[in-house]
C-alpha cells in the first residue's frame, strides 16, 4: 500500500460557457502525482493540457469554471475552498510557469521587487530576510551575480534568463507542487536542454514534486516517473512513463509514440495519426478520438469507462492493444 | 540626455517661428483693426496716422521682421486696444486658465483612472456598462450645452452655486488661486467639471482599454500565480503597465485643456486667456491674438517635453534602452 499522493485529482472537469455553447476543455481528467514525483502530461495542441493545471492551481476565469471532479491536494479538496485559502495556497505550496518567458515577468518592475513580493505575500518576513531568499534562489537556478541581476528589469535579460527567474519564483517559497506549462517550448534547444536539466536537478534535491506539461513525449521519456496523456480535454492513459512509452495501450498514445522519430526507427517513414481534433464546442458522447481510430467500432460510440489492465497502469479505451 | 535636450530645444525654437508666421499670415488676413480702432467719423488723414502709429502702412514681412526682432527680445508686441505690452495682459490672465485647467484635470484624473479601472475589471458588469454609457455621453455632448444645462440646473433653479466670474481669490507666491476661499471653489466647480467633462471621458476610455488588455497577460496570471492579494495584482502589476500611456495623454491633454478653456470661460465669464482672446478677435487685436497663440504654443511645448521625461521615468525599457539585454 503506498502512501497517500500528494495530489490526486479524479474526474476533473472545467467547462467555458461562452456564447456559442458550453466547451468542455476539461472533460474527466484524473491522475495523482506522488511527494517529490514527477508527472509528464501530454496531449496535442487544445487538449485541456494548459486549463486542468490552471484548475489545479485555482486560475480558471470566467467563463470557464470548474463544474465537477475534485482535487486533492495533501489531504484538502482544493476545489471547496474559498478565495482567500486560495490565495494562500498559490504560490506558496503549488506554483506554476508559463510557456513564453518574454511574458511572464512583469516588464515595469524589477526582478527584486518580482521576487520579494512573491516571498512577502506568504511570509511576514523583512525586505531584507525576503531578498536573500530571492538572491538564493537565483543562485539554485544557474544565475551568476544574483545581486546583480535582482536590480535589473526584465528586458535586460535573454529568454532563458527570464525563464531561469520565473522557475526562482516558483521555487522560492518551496512549494510541494511546481505547474511547469511547456516552460521550454519557446526556447533554443540548445537552452531547452539546460533549463530542462537543472529543473530536474532542482525538484530532486529539494524533493518538489512536479507536473510537466507538454505535447513533446521525448521530453517526457528522459524526465518523468509517470505520464499521463490527454485527448480532447478527455483523460486517455497513464501509467509509469518507461512502461506507456515501450507499450501504449490506447490507439492514441500509440499513435503518439509512432509519430516520434526515435533511434531504432531510423529511415523509416513516420506514421501520423490521420484527420484533425475535433471541436470541443458541444463534443458529445462517445470516444472523442473514434474518427481517426483504426480500432474503433459501434461500441464506441458509448464513453468508454477508465480500467486498469494492469496494476499502475490506466486506461479508457474499449478496445486496447495488446 | 544633454545633446537631446539641445536637439529639442532647436527643433521647439523652429516650431514657434513657423507658428508666428502662420499666426501672423492668418490675422493678417482676418482684416484690418484700424476701422475698428478709430473714430468712424475720422478723415483720412486722421486715419493715415492711426496706420502708421500701429505700424501697419509698412510692408508684410517688414511687419513680421518688426515683430521677430521684438519677439527675440521678449517684446511680442502692445495691444493696439489697451496700449500695454500683449504679453502681460496673457500673463495677468493666466493663472485663472491654467487654475481652471488643472482642477478639471484632477478631476479628470481622480474620477477617470478609478472610473475606468472598475469597467475594465468588469466590462459586462452592470456598473461597468453604466460607467462606458456615461463616458459615451461625455464625448458626445457638445461643451458649451452641458454648460447651459449646469448653469440652469444648479445656479437658477437650485442656486447652489454662482454662474459666473472668479470669485475671492488668495494669493500663493504671488500668484492668485480661486480654489483656497470656500467662494472660490464655489465659482471654480461648474467651470472646472463642464472642462473635465470630455477628458473625463477620455480617461475613462483609455484606462478600461488598457485594463481589460493588460488583465489578458501572462504577467498578471503570473503574478496572481504567486498569490498575491487582488490588491496588488490590480493596484501595481496592472496599473504600472497601463500607466505608461495615460500619463502621455494626461500630459498631452494638458495643453489641449489650457488651449480649449475657450468656450467653458466664454459660458462661465471666468476671466481667462480664452476670454481675453474671443475679446482680442472681436476688436482686431492682432498682437494680443498672436501673442496668445505662442504662448500657448510654448506651453505645449513645455508640456511635452515633460511628458517624454516622466515617460522615460516610467518605462524601464526606455529608461535603459534594449541594449542593455544580455545572456
Ligand atoms: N476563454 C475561452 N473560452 C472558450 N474556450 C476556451 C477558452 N480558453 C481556452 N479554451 C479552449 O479550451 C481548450 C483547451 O485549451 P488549453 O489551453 O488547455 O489547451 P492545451 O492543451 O494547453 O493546448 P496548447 O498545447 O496549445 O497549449 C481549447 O480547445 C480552447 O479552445
Ligand atoms: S474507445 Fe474505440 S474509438 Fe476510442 S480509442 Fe478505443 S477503440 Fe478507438
Ligand atoms: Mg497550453
Amino acid at each position: 500500500m503506498r502512501a497517500a499522493p500528494l495530489l490526486a485529482v479524479d474526474g476533473l472537469r472545467m467547462h467555458f460557457f461562452t456564447k456559442a455553447g458550453v466547451v468542455k476543455a476539461v472533460d474527466g481528467v484524473s491522475f495523482t502525482v506522488g511527494r517529490g514525483e514527477i508527472l509528464g502530461l501530454v496531449g496535442e495542441s487544445g487538449s485541456g493540457k494548459s486549463m486542468t493545471g490552471y484548475s489545479i492551481i485555482g486560475l480558471v476565469d470566467p467563463p470557464g469554471r470548474i463544474v465537477g471532479g475534485s482535487i486533492v491536494f495533501d489531504g484538502q479538496d482544493l476545489t471547496r475552498l474559498d478565495a482567500a485559502a486560495w490565495r494562500a495556497v498559490r504560490g506558496n505550496r503549488i506554483a506554476m510557469i508559463f510557456q513564453d518567458p518574454m511574458m511572464t515577468l512583469n516588464p515595469v518592475l524589477r526582478i527584486d521587487t518580482q521576487i520579494v513580493e512573491a516571498v512577502r505575500a506568504h511570509a511576514d518576513v523583512s525586505r531584507e530576510s525576503a531578498l536573500a531568499r530571492a538572491r538564493e534562489a537565483l543562485v539554485r537556478v544557474g544565475i551568476a551575480s544574483p545581486d546583480e541581476r535582482l536590480r535589473a528589469y526584465p528586458h535586460q535579460f535573454s529568454g532563458g534568463m527570464r525563464q531561469r527567474v520565473a522557475i526562482a519564483i516558483a521555487l522560492v517559497n518551496g512549494p510541494d507542487l511546481i505547474i511547469a506549462d511547456e516552460p521550454t517550448t519557446a526556447l533554443d534547444v540548445t537552452i531547452q536542454g539546460q533549463i530542462l536539466f537543472e529543473m530536474q536537478k532542482v525538484c530532486r534535491e529539494s524533493g518538489t514534486a512536479l507536473i510537466w506539461i507538454t505535447h513533446d513525449l521525448s521530453v517526457v521519456a528522459g524526465l518523468a516517473d509517470e505520464v499521463c496523456v490527454m485527448y480532447a480535454g478527455r483523460f486517455v492513459e497513464s501509467g509509469p512513463v518507461a512502461d506507456v512509452l515501450d507499450r501504449p495501450l490506447h490507439p492514441y498514445s500509440r499513435g503518439l509514440i509512432e509519430s516520434v522519430p526515435s533511434r531504432n526507427a531510423r529511415g523509416q517513414p513516420l506514421r501520423q495519426i490521420p484527420g484533425m481534433t475535433p471541436s470541443l464546442l458541444g463534443l458529445g458522447a462517445g470516444c472523442p478520438f473514434r474518427e481517426r481510430c483504426a480500432s474503433a467500432t459501434a461500441r464506441c460510440a458509448e464513453s468508454p469507462e477508465v480500467t486498469e489492465p494492469a496494476p499502475g497502469r490506466r486506461l479508457r479505451c474499449f478496445h486496447p492493444a495488446h | 540626455m544633454l545633446a537631446y535636450a539641445i536637439r529639442r530645444f532647436g527643433q521647439s525654437l523652429f516650431v514657434l517661428v513657423l507658428m508666428s508666421f502662420i499666426v501672423f499670415v492668418g490675422v493678417y488676413a482676418i482684416g484690418n483693426p484700424v476701422e475698428l480702432l478709430v473714430n468712424p467719423q475720422a478723415d483720412e488723414v486722421e486715419r493715415a496716422r492711426a496706420t502708421a502709429a500701429l505700424g501697419l502702412d509698412k510692408p508684410f514681412l517688414e511687419q513680421y521682421w518688426v515683430f521677430l526682432k521684438g519677439a527675440a527680445s521678449g517684446d511680442l508686441g502692445r495691444s493696439f486696444v489697451y496700449n500695454v505690452p500683449a504679453l502681460d495682459l496673457i500673463l495677468d490672465k493666466l493663472p485663472a486658465t491654467i487654475e481652471l485647467a488643472f482642477v478639471a484635470m484632477v478631476i479628470a484624473i481622480a474620477l477617470g483612472i478609478p472610473l475606468g479601472l472598475v469597467a475594465g475589471l468588469k466590462p459586462d458588469s452592470a456598473i461597468g456598462r453604466g460607467i462606458m454609457a456615461g463616458s459615451i455621453l461625455g464625448f458626445s455632448l457638445p461643451t458649451f450645452w452641458v454648460g447651459l444645462v449646469l448653469i440652469m440646473v444648479f445656479s437658477v433653479q437650485l442656486g447652489w452655486l454662482p454662474s459666473n466670474g472668479r470669485g475671492d481669490t488668495l494669493a500663493v507666491a504671488g500668484i492668485p488661486v480661486s480654489f483656497l476661499t470656500a467662494d472660490g471653489l464655489a465659482h471654480i466647480a461648474m467651470p472646472a467639471v463642464n472642462l473635465a467633462l470630455f477628458k473625463l471621458s477620455l480617461l475613462i476610455r483609455l484606462t478600461r482599454a488598457g485594463t481589460r488588455e493588460a488583465v489578458l497577460q501572462d504577467y498578471v496570471k503570473f503574478a496572481r500565480a504567486k498569490g498575491l492579494p487582488q490588491s496588488r495584482v490590480i493596484g501595481v502589476h496592472v496599473l504600472k503597465n497601463i500607466l505608461i500611456p495615460i500619463v502621455t495623454v494626461i500630459g498631452l491633454e494638458l495643453g489641449s485643456v489650457i488651449a480649449f478653456a475657450i468656450v467653458t470661460e466664454s459660458i462661465f465669464a471666468w476671466p481667462g486667456t480664452g476670454k481675453l482672446l474671443i475679446d482680442s478677435i472681436n476688436q482686431l487685436d492682432r498682437p494680443v491674438i498672436v501673442a496668445y497663440l505662442l504662448v500657448i504654443v510654448t506651453l505645449f511645448i513645455v508640456i511635452n517635453f515633460v511628458v517624454d521625461v516622466l515617460y522615460s521615468m516610467l518605462d524601464p525599457r526606455v529608461r535603459l534602452g534594449g541594449a542593455a539585454a544580455s545572456h
